[in-house]
């Protein structure tokens, strides 16, 4: 799935990496957890998560993430959008709940377990 | 935020090169930076990325770790031409029972960490499955010290 249907599929406004929007991704995890990401996720592309700090950047650079989404209007601060600037990563935010943009996302295609669908 | 962290000491001969970082344990928000600079050198060296990764998460969770129970403390990564040796030093509480704080889901955090989204008790157990060797060091009320190695080949 490219990042730009991301977008369209969540209604999404996009925070950074807007070059980035064409590119693929193959998998997905959501969580508020990151202490679970790091322990339970691998090679998941994309984060969708209602927690906003700067860990969640971090997290994601350091599991070689491409794209978070954060979920319920949640909006990071400009630090952070900087930061996952400087990363190379794609922001979006959503109104959209965990539960329901994860489902949106699954029934498109983009399933959890990295298999290239 | 620019992870405006300073640049890490960096020693080297021709054996090995070393990064040293000061991990500050009093702000949470800078928590992980560390590690980002430790990923972005070991990218610069050409290292194999999926080594890369797993030695990023190792010291990530480890960097977390020393904020929220030690105060911070010093991080050392070496790289030689056989492995990646990571070591975590701190002068925090040290760890009471090391088998129980080995088990997947102990956690001695408190719920303020835990609503940052860490404290889940993955960490030690985490460090242990993306490295091929870790040793811990650790005394009650003088610190510990955790000493990871990831092999390149």
């Amino acid at each position: 799935m490219k990042i730009e249907t991301i977008v369209k599929l969540l209604d999404a406004k996009v925070l950074c990496g807007e070059d980035k929007l064409d590119e693929d991704v193959f998998s997905a995890c959501g969580s508020d957890m990151m202490s679970d990401v790091l322990a339970y996720v691998k090679d998941q592309a994309v984060l969708l998560t209602g927690l906003v700090n700067p860990q969640v950047i971090r997290t994601a650079e350091m599991m070689d993430m491409k794209c978070i989404v954060f979920v319920r209007s949640k909006v990071p601060s400009d630090d952070m959008v900087e930061l996952a600037d400087d990363m190379g990563l794609v922001i979006l935010t959503t109104a959209q709940r965990l539960y329901e943009a994860c489902g949106k996302l699954y029934v498109n295609g983009l399933r959890g377990n990295g298999s290239k669908k | 935020m620019s992870d405006t962290f300073p640049e890490s000491n960096i020693y080297s001969d021709d054996q090995k090169i070393t990064f040293v970082y000061d991990v500050d344990g009093d702000d949470f928000t800078s928590a992980g930076q560390a590690s980002v600079k430790v990923k972005k050198n070991l990218r610069r060296l050409g290292i194999d990325p999926e080594i890369i990764r797993r030695v990023s998460i190792a010291m990530y969770e480890g960097e977390i770790n020393m904020v929220i129970h030690a105060h911070g403390g010093k991080a050392t990564v070496t790289v030689d031409e056989e492995k990646i040796t990571i070591e975590l030093d701190d002068h925090g509480p040290g760890i009471k029972d090391v088998s129980l704080a080995m088990q997947e889901g102990y956690s001695t955090a408190p719920d303020s960490v835990r609503s940052l989204g860490f404290g889940a008790g993955m960490g030690l157990p985490n460090m242990k499955r993306y490295t091929d060797e870790m040793k811990i060091d650790t005394k009650v009320g003088v610190g510990t010290k955790i000493t990871m190695k990831v092999y390149l080949n």
